[in-house]
């Protein structure tokens, strides 16, 4: 073990100018099918421990699998979006390896036949020069399955090192698993980490268009392994890599990569060689660590698996598959874009937040485009930030921000208490209009109170009263605010300022 | 007799290691002799199956056998552990792992 938590690493601009990275991205997606890859147990997530098992996800002796048509089919739709390759006739193979999160002791994969290869993904980064699209290389997607779930008892952290003993919980051992693999990825230069984020963002959208997985990487629907190397010009040949795993957020994929690039680097400009290893992305301390050595692709002795027959897609059936895809996500992106009559850079941002779909969503449910951006870039982007979860994950739709939406062009709300319906309707109040009624925070649109609590404010402060009533309107600020304050807010301070000018009979 | 395959004492201790088998070095010798006759036998079909014989994987001549996306009938907790030698907290319990994650 290794506890090189203290790693020097070079200041991110000199990696940049002494070395040209190289990447490659391995994406494991859950499927969403409703039973697993080669049994009919169910995939539900979250069930009590060992309930969603049988003999053949459980490796019991005699147990055949049999494969599941919309896990093929998945994985051909997902291979067609990626313009891949489908293969004519593809098999199984055994990935052995002694490890309890298997309980047969190999993995069902595919080794050399995938069932789609040589594709591309286009993704757009934000650089100095503008928006540039990065064609990213796809070399394979390939069926297999999942692990179980172990858990590590004993010893102080909860990891495995020090642990005592391990608790397996087979519930996902067998959920169907596609594995994207890009080719490499070069000539990035420095905005490799935000191209791997990039990568990671249109992938996850297209597979979520494709309505195969609910790629939820804080559950683990949607897995990334990131490869890293680098070497002092583009025309060196590749450097040694390392593999970071357990990078499990779109923020984390950017850090992680650009971590590895400084690390390296430092090791590198030390005169030092890269381990080629697997290390461990910490998302508390934004560091990777050493992990175990790699262990070659001939250690797994992958042959192909006995107990399943070839899968030979006919080119109906793809061409079928084809007619199903939906719109290209960046067709689709470019369309929105237009619709909504927004630049670029606006459109980028979206983009890198994660916004499409439900900026998308907000709109369809009533609510101004700009207005839609705004609250899903900037309060409800906080909260998900805060809380690490992805912004499709809030416990708030966009329906609802679309009735928050609606409140406030009705004059029901002003932009503060609009931030508290918000808070009220994530913190689980319920929808819009009830957070309102039980924190009763309509504006309030009755001029009586407020030309009372005017009169209070302009009695508190004579001498401001006398400064609007000679002509410095400016001064109105003054009396506005305690007038905001002694409503909680509550008042609409367009209307308060009218109010105020027409009672001292000044205009603006 | 083909030319036998060679097994060497490096490749058992390392073929040990990936089997988690913990094998006394006085018997490598022995088990390169043993895999090494068996590796021999294998050559031997090997060099009948003419090229135009392809490999093959499965014995009945058969592709595509799905099965519906339809959920069957699981175990339960207490069938699905009631054969494992150690249970905590309704999972299997087994020994730590060394050198590995
Ligand atoms: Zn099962």
């Amino acid at each position: 073990m290794s506890t090189d938590t203290t790693e020097k690493v070079l200041p991110y601009d000199d990696v940049v100018a002494s070395f040209d990275p190289v990447l490659g991205l391995e994406v494991h997606v859950e499927l969403g099918t409703a039973t697993k890859m080669f049994c009919g147990c169910p995939t539900t997530f979250g069930a009590a421990p060992n309930t969603q098992v049988c003999p053949t996800c459980l490796g019991l002796p005699g147990s055949l699998p049999v494969v599941n048509k919309v896990g093929v089919e998945s994985a051909i739709r997902i291979g067609l979006a990626l313009n891949c390759s489908i293969a004519e006739w593809c098999r199984f193979a055994r990935k052995n390896y002694f490890y309890p999160d298997m309980p047969k002791n190999f993995q069902t994969s595919q080794y050399d036949e995938p069932i789609a290869y040589d594709g591309y993904l286009d993704v757009d980064v934000e650089t100095d020069e503008g928006v540039k699209t990065f064609r990213i290389g796809i070399e394979r997607a390939h069926m297999e399955e999942d692990t179980g779930k172990t858990t590590h008892q004993g010893g102080a952290t909860g990891r495995i090192h020090g642990a005592d003993y391990s608790l397996v919980d087979y519930n996902r051992a067998g959920i169907p698993l596609i594995e994207i693999v890009t080719k490499p990825i070069e000539g990035t230069g420095k905005y490799a980490p935000e191209v791997a984020r990039a990568y990671v963002t249109a992938l996850r959208e297209l597979l979520r268009g494709l309505g195969v997985s609910d790629v939820k990487m804080e559950q683990g629907s949607l897995r990334c392994d990131a490869n890293v190397s680098l070497r002092r010009t583009p025309s060196d040949t590749f450097g040694t890599r390392t593999e970071t795993k357990n990078v499990n957020s779109l923020r984390s994929i950017e850090r992680a990569v650009r971590y590895e690039m400084t690390r390296q680097a430092a090791v590198l400009e030390d005169g030092g060689s890269i381990t080629q290893e697997t290390r461990h992305w910490h998302e508390d301390t934004g560091i990777t660590t050493s992990g175990r050595s790699k262990e070659e692709a001939e250690d797994y002795r992958y042959f192909p698996e006995p107990d399943l027959v070839p899968i030979a897609p006919s080119r109906e059936w793809v061409e079928e598959l084809r007619t199903s895809l939906p719109e290209n996500p960046a067709v689709r992106r470019a369309r929105l874009q237009q619709v909504w009559g927004i630049s670029d850079l606006d459109m980028q941002t979206v983009l890198n937040a994660g916004a499409l779909d439900v900026v998308e969503d907000t709109v369809a449910a009533g609510a101004d485009q700009a207005a839609a951006r705004k609250w899903w870039l900037g309060e409800l982007a906080r909260v998900a930030n805060e809380r690490g979860v992805e912004l499709a994950d809030l416990p708030i739709t966009p329906a609802q921000v679309a009735g928050v939406e609606a409140l406030v062009s009705e004059g029901t709300l002003n932009d503060k208490l609009a931030r508290q319906v918000i808070e009220g309707v994530l913190a689980g109040e319920g929808e819009p209009d009830a957070v309102v009624a039980s924190r009763g925070l309509a504006v309030v649109s009755d001029d009586g109170p407020l030309l009372a609590a005017i009169d209070e404010a302009l009695a508190a402060q004579p001498d401001v009263a006398d400064k609007i009533r000679g002509g410095k309107v400016q001064a109105a600020g003054a009396i506005v605010g305690a007038v905001m304050k002694a409503t909680r807010g509550q008042a609409d301070a367009g209307r308060v300022r009218a109010l105020l000018l027409e009672r001292l009979g000044v205009s603006e | 007799m083909p030319d036998t395959p060679s097994i060497t004492r490096e490749d058992v201790a390392h073929l040990a290691r990936l089997a988690r088998i913990d094998l006394p070095p006085e018997s490598l010798d022995h088990y390169a002799e043993q895999l090494g006759v068996i590796l021999g036998s294998v050559a031997q079909v090997a060099e009948v199956a003419a090229e135009d014989v392809p490999a093959t994987s499965h014995p009945m001549p058969l592709v595509n056998v799905f099965r519906e996306d339809v959920v069957r009938p699981c175990l339960t907790n207490e069938e699905a552990l009631s054969g494992a030698p150690s249970v905590e907290s309704e999972r299997f319990r087994v020994p730590r792992i060394l050198d590995e994650e």
